[in-house]
């Protein structure tokens, strides 16, 4: 699958296309299959998104994980700081990055 | 310390206002982000991996305690109550949102700071050593001339899209403790004949392609310095490649045309530019020193030290080093707590360091390009008082040029272009080795950790680096031996495959085996391994 991810404007936050808006959590990301294109330049166009571009990722039980490391690492927070992720709570997060 | 004068506040002052107009208008969309970028790198605000990220200057790593109050409080205010201090003596916070950054950049100016040419290709933050002003072996203090370096650069119109980045570093003593080899431009402060002048070294670095500078100028003259490395300067602007980013460092050029064809053309300019009479009068410069005056320094505060504390002597022996004023000591402040993250510190950490530093080290602190934090001025009667603050803070780990003194770039935990996590590296070979004796007898050993080949964390400077790849979507590691940024400067050695986390850390642990075993007297890790080769360490290693 592939998903359309960029950050926030004003915060710089990751952000997930998830269909209709943009969402902070990858669970919510939906697959833009080839559409990916035309909706980037649609959401950069309309200033909803600061540097968007597309990835692969894999649909799983828990919702799409990213390909790559690099993009785990931006969907969740650095590994080194649990207490930054989104899911501080959560002792096991990290080992959806690895 | 410098202070500003109303010029340099203004200019400060004015680039805030500018930039607040920008991200003004960046807001309501009447710039694109392609417009903006520029912009906004030229103000130090990087977009990366999880948000924006602010990098800070800290002219030659030197800070007085208000400006380290006010870093704390820009962690607390605008970020997540923490910094990180940088390989370049800066410091970066990593949660800025673009909305915040002016007023941001309105509290830094405020106490004499701003992240101006923190980014982007113009000569960058001039780094300096750590020890200046206090180390018993340098010539003379080099703060003046990296102060005059500092106001030579800012701004400068003819240095502002240079090729690519560039690095200025300025020592004043024969041990190097600033790389100062391994900048694009190095300069060591040295006395011929009663006369202080620089030598000039030209077209080092590291990166993809590390070099260390060759001389170039072996004794330039205080009152023709500036004029020569803007000679320096106009060659490599002038013949720089600029079609392609990776060979657009002047070490590229330099190795190009070959240190003798650089030198003549720097000559040639040299004499032109001599003419032009941008050189400012001695005076300027006598009136820089001025503000790095040393401190009023107690004649009768040589006294004995009480070492009956085993923890505090062993703080002694490893972090604390000698002053040239007697009665007093220089002060090492690790930000290397074993498993902690390399250079990373709490605001309320930025609090009591700068309260320390008011009550007993003459309201100066200084951040090093091994990413810890220096006391310069310390009388010896205060030691324990400072050690027990600093103990209190977890700021007292006793392990200074120690294998967990380890430097790291942020890595794939940060940084958007890196390969691979640097940091938990780092924190599991300080962990693996977390023992204090077992540190002390491996001696002085300089791990260095790079997330990519952009060598943020000084790997090819490494006795042992660490070198973070992307084989097929997996962190890798690569291992290097032979490395150092000092004096006896080196690039590191790729020593063959490369290991997953955890076998990085297991090889690491055979070649400290492999020293310990094959060490002669006063061999540091990096001599046994100059003397003996790669081989012992290939074959314990790779087996």
């Amino acid at each position: 699958m592939k998903l359309l991810t960029g950050n926030d404007l004003k915060s710089g936050a990751v952000t997930w296309w998830t269909g209709s808006d943009w969402s902070i959590h990858v669970e919510h990301a939906a697959d833009v299959g080839e559409h990916g294109e035309s909706i980037l330049q649609a959401e950069e166009g309309a200033r909803r998104v600061n540097a968007p571009y597309i990835i692969d990722a894999v649909d799983t039980a828990e919702g799409p994980r990213p390909a790559h490391i690099k993009e785990r690492v931006r969907a969740l927070g650095p590994t080194v700081r649990p207490d930054l992720t989104l899911k501080p709570a959560d002792p096991d997060a990290g080992d959806w990055v690895i | 310390m410098y202070s500003y004068d109303k010029y340099d506040q203004s200019i400060v002052d004015g680039r805030v206002a500018e930039f607040r107009d920008q991200v003004k208008r960046r807001l309501a969309g009447e710039i694109t982000e392609d417009q903006f970028k520029p912009l906004r790198l030229m103000n130090g605000l990087y977009l990366q991996l999880h948000a924006y990220m602010l990098r800070v200057a800290i002219p030659y790593g030197t800070l007085d305690s208000r400006q380290m109050h006010k870093l704390a409080d820009i962690a607390r205010k605008y970020d997540r109550g923490y910094g990180h201090f940088t390989t370049r003596q800066n410091i970066q916070y990593n949660w800025i949102k673009l909305e915040d950054c002016p007023d941001l950049l309105d509290d830094l100016a405020s106490v004499e700071m701003h992240a101006i040419q923190t980014s982007g290709n113009c000569i960058r933050n001039i780094s300096s050593d750590q020890y200046a002003g206090a180390a018993a072996d340098e010539v003379t203090d080099p703060r003046p001339w990296a102060e005059l370096l500092r106001q030579w650069s800012s701004f400068h119109p003819e240095f502002s899209f240079l090729p690519r980045k560039f690095k200025i570093a300025v020592i004043a003593s024969k041990e190097d403790r600033a790389a100062m080899r391994l900048h694009d431009i190095g300069i060591e402060l040295t006395q011929k004949n009663g006369e202080i002048g620089a030598r000039v070294f030209v077209g080092g670095g590291m990166g993809r392609t590390p070099m260390i500078a060759p001389e170039i100028g072996p004794f330039v003259k205080a009152e023709d310095l500036l004029s020569y490395i803007e000679a320096c300067m106009r060659v490599y602007n002038r013949f720089g490649r600029r079609d392609n980013m990776y060979k657009a460092r002047i070490k590229i050029l330099v190795h190009e045309i070959g240190a003798d064809e650089y030198r003549r053309q720097v000559e040639e300019e040299f004499a032109h530019v001599k003419k032009l009479g941008i050189d400012p009068p001695l005076a300027e410069l006598e009136r820089i020193t001025e503000f790095f005056a040393p401190p009023e320094f107690a004649a009768d505060a040589d006294i004995k030290v009480d070492r009956s504390d085993p923890d505090f002597a062993l703080w002694l022996d490893q972090n604390v080093k000698d002053h040239k004023q007697p009665g007093y000591a220089i002060v090492n402040i690790s930000l290397k707590p074993i498993g902690g993250i390399p250079g990373d510190a709490s605001a309320d950490q930025m609090d009591v360091m700068a309260e320390i530093a008011k009550q007993y080290s003459f309201d100066e602190l200084r951040v090093t390009h091994a990413q810890n934090i220096v006391l310069p001025h310390v009388a010896k009667k205060d030691l324990h008082t400072v050690w027990r603050a600093l103990r209190e803070a977890k700021l007292a780990d006793a392990n200074l040029d120690l294998i967990s003194d380890i430097i790291s770039c942020p890595g794939l935990d940060y940084c958007s272009l890196a390969n691979a996590r640097s940091i938990p590296v780092a924190q599991k070979i300080a962990t693996r080795f977390a023992d204090m004796d077992r540190q002390r007898d491996l001696g002085e050993l300089k791990l260095k950790i790079s997330g990519c080949i952009n060598a943020c964390g000084h790997h090819h400077a490494g006795h042992i680096g660490i070198l973070g790849v992307d084989r097929k979507g997996v962190e890798n590691y690569q291992l290097t031996f032979g490395g150092s940024g000092a004096e006896d400067v080196a690039i590191g050695k790729i020593i063959g495959p490369g290991f997953d986390e955890d076998g990085i850390v297991d090889a690491v642990e055979k070649a400290t085996d492999v020293y310990r075993e094959l060490r002669e007297e006063g061999e540091r890790f990096l001599d046994t391994y100059r003397r003996v080769g790669v081989t012992p360490f290939k074959e314990a290693i790779y087996g």
